[in-house]
């Protein structure tokens, strides 16, 4: 059979971006209000906690792995900067960098789990959700922590109506992943590890090693992330992040990764994003109740996954 | 005498999108017969195969099963007819039984809710002592190895009555031994009516157990043949579409200094005291059967699996190899038997596949430089003859020989000194073939040490410099090229078991 030669990138997340350029028509006919310059500023804060643990998320996805913890461990580092900046007076910086190691570490004891004992990520990442939820409950006895310092609120604060910092990390996070995906060999190892763990370990991969990064940086992305929806809501609360690793998970899959590991776009987990915020936005704004709207979300996924598995089949036959 | 023929494929067509796989390919099988099925990988066997069994739907042509008109649209209705196939890849559930396999879907049931699984393990165990193989219908197919596997398959399709049964590849993973006791089976089948048709790139074997043969290369069918009437290299001829010289290209080349040495090398109970050493340049064939510990052996060697003792010495210097790291800074490259499996990541391009094992010679601090590592990629697409349409294509898109190429390169560019390829022909054609033998004699004559573990003793004798075979864990010989011949190295395999077995009885 003769074959057909076909680049590898680029073609992937194309059908999604229609989508999501479709998806965005329409809101504009159906809605006067969503294109707008502050809606859309609206919407780019909204996405920026998902935005953040998403890119996480889609190193842990092509590896094969999963990370059910993120939310978690949001709530627990938000928490761990709010008592640094409010109880015990330390300075901003200090907080956020202490607080984004912390959630670094979490992200290490969850990959040395996971390889050390070499505990499937779902359980692994099951236990450290709770564990994460649960410590994020006891070190403040349920209470909230509120009204912090300036500084810290200026890093989501708008100016000239822009959240220009939220903006700035969120495209620094991005460029970086992207980047270390691409063009690094670390990058091109996990793409490896996902597509087959044998062969990687059989060329000298040290697969473990490999993974536990990732889980690191699953959870430096957490750390980040938590900055900014804590700044956002100017409130740090044992509830916060309920919930965000569905978020995550489902950007990553509508971005077109495979949850089996090896195939997926670091862009396509962006577009995955922008999709379901794009949709949770335009549904406020069409006044849909909560319940709808949560199964409408599902909706997506479940078609979004149906239409992946469409084409994988297609381009297999051709 | 219309009806000997108990299947009549006629004028089948069937395009896939921008290809035509099958161009008006006809097929004839009598009953009783053992119908090879020949040509090379994208020749359209398989393809005719899967519309044969069901499992694609022809565009084109007639399907005459028992002289009756029959559509064949799905696996159902291709089973029903009474035809079977065993694919190439197993089609096994690892964590059932084997009795629980063999029947999986046709349990013989009790009552309409209880099934009965002692007349399902008897029936089992019926069927496996027919076919003479050490395997109990309560054992786990995850515990088995890849040529008992390959035996529950066989009793499989037995348990299912096929008229017509379809063999892919049956026995390259099979031992000689093993071979022996599958020939037998199938000459039973034919002396019971059933009709086998029977794919495999080994035509020495096609000789032997096949009746007639069909010949097909591009999509078409070549030609329709009597075995008896027929020699070897006409069948190849007809195959490949011209004259291959030689099967096995020797070239003038010298032999240096010691590689690599192993001594006493010890790996859980599948090796023990395993002693070689290949120098520069040589070709060494490790010999025996399968389960014999070659395999377990270079897994040790290359620091996959624990070594409990010995040595490994590189150039005279002792290595200590943990994984595969280590051995790959040592200058060792293996390439496994289990391409799919171990060898390759299916679902990445040529060129991240090729240069998996060698990334730091394309960074300069972190930064991976893309185009230059496209244009070392390019170098040995055309270095190795490997044939895609882009060095961005899957390699699950290739062919099997351009696969077995592809991990090759993967090694050739981590500039390793010490190959060792773990049957490195099977499961590709005959071209294909060739070409990796030629490679391996240039990388030998390029002062590369090269070990080659294969079963397949014609292959063995026409590649090796030196012979060593090994038996139940152990070196049981070592041959010269001159030595060795089909006895000598059979007679170091199996006669070192059968002693064995001896001793412990």
């Amino acid at each position: 059979m003769k074959l057909k030669g076909k680049e590898r990138k680029g073609t992937s997340y194309l059908g999604i971006l229609i989508a999501l350029v479709a998806l965005c028509v329409v809101l504009t006919f159906a809605s006067d209000s969503f294109l707008t310059a502050s809606n859309l500023l609206n919407v780019s804060q909204q996405i920026s906690t998902n935005f953040l643990i998403a890119i996480g998320m889609t190193f842990i996805i092509l590896l094969g792995g999963i990370d059910l913890s993120v939310g978690s461990i949001i709530a627990v580092t938000g928490l761990m900067m709010g008592l640094m900046m409010k109880n015990w007076n330390m300075p901003v910086i200090l907080s956020l960098l202490l607080g984004v190691a912390f959630a670094s570490a979490v992200g290490l004891v969850t990959g040395l789990l996971i390889t050390g004992f070499e505990l499937p990520p779902f359980i692994a990442t099951l236990g450290m959700m709770s564990i994460a939820r649960g410590a994020a409950y006891t070190i403040t006895e349920g209470q909230p922590i509120y009204t912090f310092p300036k500084g810290f609120l200026a890093i989501t604060g708008r100016y000239g109506g822009i959240p220009v910092f939220t903006i700035l990390i969120m495209v620094v996070m991005f460029a970086v992943a992207a980047y270390v995906l691409k063009y690094t060999k670390y990058g091109r190892y996990i793409y490896a590890i996902g597509g087959n763990e044998n062969c990687a370990k059989l060329s000298g991969i040290n697969v473990k090693k490999i993974k536990c990064i990732a889980y690191v940086i699953s959870g430096f992305c957490c750390g980040v992330a938590a900055i900014v929806l804590t700044s956002r809501l100017d409130s740090a609360v044992p509830t916060n992040a309920d919930g965000a690793e569905l978020d995550a998970i489902a950007a990553v899959v509508i971005g077109g990764t495979s949850m089996t590991g090896g195939e997926g776009t670091l862009v396509g987990t962006i577009i995955g994003t922008m999709i379901i915020g794009v949709v949770a936005n335009g549904l406020n704004l069409l006044n849909v109740p909560q319940g709808a709207q949560r199964m409408v979300k599902g909706g997506i996924i479940v078609l979004a996954v149906i239409v992946d598995v469409i084409r994988r089949k297609r381009s297999q036959k051709a | 005498m219309a009806d000997q023929y108990i299947l009549k494929m006629s004028d089948i067509t069937k395009r896939f999108p921008g290809v035509l796989a099958l161009d008006h390919v006809s097929l004839r099988v009598k009953k009783g017969e053992v119908h090879a099925l020949l040509g090379e990988n994208g020749a359209g066997k398989s393809t005719l195969m899967k519309i044969l069994s069901g499992a694609y739907v022809k565009d084109e042509g007639e399907i005459e099963v028992f002289s009756q008109k029959s559509e064949l649209g799905n696996p159902k209705a291709a089973e029903d007819l009474g035809i079977s196939i065993i694919y190439q890849e197993l089609n096994l559930i690892p964590t059932l039984t084997v009795a629980e396999n063999i029947f999986l879907g046709c349990y013989k049931m009790s009552n309409p809710v209880k099934v009965n699984w002692k007349a399902v393990y008897q029936e089992a165990d019926r069927l496996l002592e027919d076919l003479g193989v050490d395997v109990k219908s309560t054992d786990y197919i995850r515990d088995l190895g890849i040529a008992k596997q390959q035996m529950v398959e066989v009793a499989k399709a037995l348990s299912k009555d096929a008229k017509i049964i379809i063999m892919d590849e049956p026995t390259a993973p099979l031992t000689e031994r093993e071979t022996k006791n599958l020939f037998r089976i199938v000459k039973k089948l034919k002396e019971e009516q059933v009709s086998i048709i029977y794919i495999s790139h080994r035509l020495e074997e096609v000789m032997e157990i096949c009746d007639r043969a069909t010949v097909m290369r591009d999509g078409c069918t070549i030609k329709e043949l009597d075995i008896a009437n027929v020699t070897m290299d006409e069948i190849i001829r007809l195959m490949v579409g011209r004259e291959l010289k030689e099967k096995f290209p020797r070239i003038e080349k010298q032999i240096g200094d010691e590689v690599i040495r192993v001594e006493n090398l010890c790996a859980g109970s599948r090796v023990q005291n395993v002693s070689f050493s290949v120098r520069a340049g040589e070709v060494l064939c490790v010999g025996g059967l399968v389960g014999a510990g070659r395999t377990e052996t270079v897994r040790a060697v290359f620091g996959l699996d624990a070594r409990t003792d010995g040595r490994i010495y590189i150039d005279g210097k002792e290595c200590n190899i943990r994984n595969p790291k280590d051995a790959i800074s040592a200058g060792i490259g293996y390439v496994t038997e289990d391409r799919k499996g171990e060898g390759l990541i299916l679902k990445l391009g040529v060129g991240e596949n090729v240069t998996l094992a060698a990334l730091d010679a394309f960074k300069t601090g972190i930064h991976l430089n893309l185009s230059k590592e496209k244009n070392t990629v390019k170098e040995y697409v055309s270095k190795l003859n490997i044939k895609t349409p882009s060095v961005y294509q899957k390699v699950e898109n290739l062919s099997g020989g351009n696969q077995q190429k592809v991990v090759l390169a993967k090694w050739l560019l981590s500039k390793c000194r010490v190959l060792i390829l773990d049957e490195p022909t099977r499961g590709i054609d005959v071209g294909a073939k060739i070409e990796v033998y030629s490679l391996i004699n240039e990388l030998a004559k390029e002062g590369k040490a090269i070990l080659v573990i294969t079963s397949e003793i014609p292959e063995l004798l026409g590649i090796c410099d030196r012979v060593v075979v090994m038996a139940r864990g152990k070196v049981s010989g070592s041959l010269s090229r001159e030595e060795a011949d089909q006895e000598s190295v059979m007679t170091l395999a199996v006669g070192a078991e059968e002693r064995g077995k001896q001793h412990e009885a």
